[in-house]
């Protein structure tokens, strides 16, 4: 942490002392780190905490993304990867398209496939079933963390099931864990404007408790940078910081900028780098009962993720091939980043290179 | 002509070579950002950050230097190869001038044919029709016209200077160690003859910039040598506006290796804001990191976001292609709590 006396001049000096302590943060302290106008006094206070946890070990997974269909009844204003059914642009890959993904990478020491599609308005609920059991199949020893809380409520609405047991026949065909997308920001009032027809911020906080409940661990994301305000932000992150404290079931939190292309509201300014790292150092911050914070490159670009180690992150999520979601919305990193080269870039940032799989645990590899 | 230059350092005492090196090797991420940037806040108490409207103007490829780390350059016979027409050269100043540009930055390669009086009428022709400050020739090209015309480099300068020529870019410094030189551009000047081009303009009244390509095949204390051999020059001239460290990018080039990440960049900015404390101005490279990562270095010794770059030829031929219109680069400088304000190539304030 940066010398006190920097803290006492931006008046933040309790806050300091807090982290120190461990102390846990009220919206309002969140309120001011936002307000601060010094990212690295807020940044240096974030790398104090993620060293608190993980010393210098920085974390990525050798994963595969998998987007089976982009067809969906939602309209999100902020995405630029959705379309209705009949849509020119609309795909949706047969189970036997997934599992030629999957096999196209049988050669590579993947650990983890990450699955998430639109939602999809009439694919049968044995669809996912098979894909799930397919993939298991191919790749016996591969986590598979996949479908959001939305994707789970349009399942279980469409199959005429209860959400617990689409998570039990989802589990037992072969899912591990859930990813944390569309959270997007909990605010009703920016909801309202951006996603009416997505299941609401409490509803999506009821399905992740529900699958903690029955021990699946989840994800938690954040949108940020539209129509929201950084109160309605820092709402959010209490939000899930109190089911946290609760369950006990989310690994990692992932705050994701806004990428503006392509979307329905394309004429609002991107955010800036600034915004993105001060964001990802509240979060830390503010998620005190989280283990782990991601400075997901896909939506930072390499360089801001890579710098984002020292502003709270652990994690730098994974090798990813065919990224499709953040990329259609015009995201400008690369769509993908080899073992070597993350590696690279974490030890340039002067961390310590952990592979892990999605549940964080380190993988061993006979060299 | 010069305006007021920078001293030493307000600090009690300027920082040593092995301070340095302990430093750039050692020092805590954050703390070397903080002490960056209070050295920047000192020399800049306003919540000021400055840019250049201008354009790239590469007169032209053709080169025969060779350098393995460029992307750029094409030999004389090759397809591609080109010098730019008087009449192209007025539409992109002309089109500069409409954009509210002062300047231009005029470089081009080693053209192995052409005499000094074609850049002497270049020069000529601008300045008869254009109210443009003209940024031209970087000391490499320098010592290319003068040996050509087997010529001296206080003549060589005296004549560019009298057609026209206002001041000097800073590039083709590279590393400024010779050993480094002889493996990545051998056919470039030596780093003693650039440091000699830029005392002499110096000497002559013409302003110049520094720049630093790291991240090839130089380690670091290579880095550091080069800063130091700047910093020496400039408390003998004063003649340095700016210093501009930007990272090689590798694609289409002969040089195979990762690109420097932001991290590296950030670190090596922040130790050159420390060493240089006899510069006035140290600018952020948002086209070689991103307007993201030039934000951060607005925390880590910046304060000058450098040129909108209407064009750009160099790095953009070594496949990076950021781009930023100037409602942009102000947008992203308040982002980080400065005001924007366009300024000259000798950092003075543009008004109307």
């Amino acid at each position: 942490m940066l010398d006190s006396e920097i803290y006492r001049k931006l008046g933040l000096a309790d806050i300091r002392e807090k982290v120190a302590d461990g102390g846990r943060l009220s919206l309002e302290d969140g309120q001011r780190l936002f307000d601060c106008p010094d990212i690295l006094a807020v940044g240096s206070l974030a790398h104090h905490v993620r060293t608190r946890l993980h010393g210098n070990a920085a974390f990525y997974v050798l994963n595969q993304h998998i987007n089976y269909s982009n067809v969906c009844v939602n309209g999100c204003r902020f995405c630029a990867f959705g379309r209705k059914k009949g849509d020119p642009l609309a795909f949706q890959m047969s189970v036997e398209e997934v599992l030629d993904k999957v096999r196209s990478r049988l050669g590579e020491p993947i650990t983890e496939i990450h699955i998430v599609g639109g939602c999809h308005p009439d694919l049968p609920f044995s669809y996912y079933e098979e894909m799930l059991a397919g993939v298991r199949a191919l790749r016996p020893s591969a986590r598979i963390k996949a479908f959001t809380a939305v994707e789970i409520a349009h399942f279980a609405r469409l199959g005429g099931l209860s959400v617990r047991e689409v998570l039990v026949r989802l589990r037992a065909a072969g899912l591990d864990m859930l990813p944390g997308g569309g959270a997007e920001i909990f605010s009703p009032r920016v909801r309202q404007l951006l996603c009416p027809t997505k299941i609401s911020g409490p509803e999506w906080l009821e399905l992740s408790r529900q699958a903690h409940g029955l021990g699946i661990q989840t994800n938690a994301t954040m949108l940020f940078g539209h129509l929201e305000t950084t109160r309605e932000r820092l709402e959010h992150l209490v939000a899930v910081r109190e089911l946290q404290d609760e369950t006990r079931g989310f690994i990692c939190f992932i705050p994701l900028p806004f990428q503006t292309a392509n979307t329905g509201i394309s004429d609002i300014e991107p955010t800036t780098g600034i915004d993105e790292l001060k964001t990802l150092a509240v979060s830390r911050l503010m998620l005190d009962n989280f283990p782990h914070v991601k400075a997901y490159w896909i939506m930072l670009t390499v360089k801001l993720a890579q710098v984002a180690l020292h502003f709270g992150a652990d994690d730098f999520d994974g090798t990813v091939m065919e990224e499709r979601i953040g990329h259609m919305a015009g995201a400008q990193s690369e769509q993908a980043l080899t073992r070597s080269r993350l590696e690279r870039i974490i030890v340039e940032a002067g961390f310590e290179p952990v592979e892990r799989n999605c549940f964080f645990e380190p993988v061993s590899r006979n060299p | 002509m010069l305006t007021e230059r920078s001293g030493p350092s307000d600090r009690s005492r300027r920082l040593t070579f092995p301070e340095a090196a302990d430093l750039y090797a050692n020092a805590d991420f954050y703390e070397l950002g903080r002490r960056a940037h209070e050295v920047r806040m000192r020399k800049h108490p306003e919540p000021v950050v400055t840019y250049v409207v201008d354009r790239n103007i590469n007169y032209s490829n053709v080169c025969v230097c060779g350098c393995r780390f460029c992307a750029f350059f094409r030999p004389p016979d090759h397809p591609e190869a080109y010098v730019l027409s008087r009449q192209e050269l007025g539409a992109k100043i002309e089109e500069t001038l409409r954009l509210g540009g002062t300047q231009i930055l005029l470089q081009g390669g080693h053209h192995p044919l052409l005499p000094l009086s074609f850049y002497e009428e270049m020069l000529a022709f601008i300045k008869e029709r254009y109210p443009i400050h003209i940024h031209a020739f970087s000391p490499p090209e320098i010592v290319h016209f003068a040996r050509l015309e087997g010529m001296g480099i206080p003549e060589v300068l005296g004549r560019l200077r009298a057609a026209g020529l206002d001041s000097i870019p800073g590039g083709g410094a590279e590393i400024l160690v010779d050993s480094v030189r002889r493996k990545v551009s051998p056919g470039k000047c030596t780093a003693g003859e650039w440091l000699n081009v830029m005392e002499e303009a110096h000497a002559q009244g013409l302003r110049t910039t520094a720049t630093m390509m790291f991240g090839h095949e130089e380690g670091p204390v290579h880095r550091l040598e080069h800063l130091f051999a700047l910093r020496e020059l400039q408390d003998r001239t004063g003649g340095f506006t700016a210093f501009i460290p930007w990272a090689f990018q590798p694609t289409n080039t002969a040089i195979s290796r990762f690109p420097e990440t932001a991290v590296s960049y950030l670190r090596l900015l922040a130790v050159s804001r420390l060493v240089l404390d006899n510069f006035d101005n140290v600018q952020a490279s948002w086209v070689t990191m991103g307007p993201k990562i030039a934000q951060l270095a607005l925390q880590f010794g910046a304060n000058d976001f450098g040129s909108t770059m209407i064009e750009e030829n160099v790095v953009a031929a070594a496949g990076v292609h950021f781009r930023m219109p100037v409602d942009e680069i102000r947008r992203v400088i308040r982002a980080c709590g400065f005001q924007p304000r366009q300024r000259t190539m000798d950092y003075g304030r543009v008004t109307g």
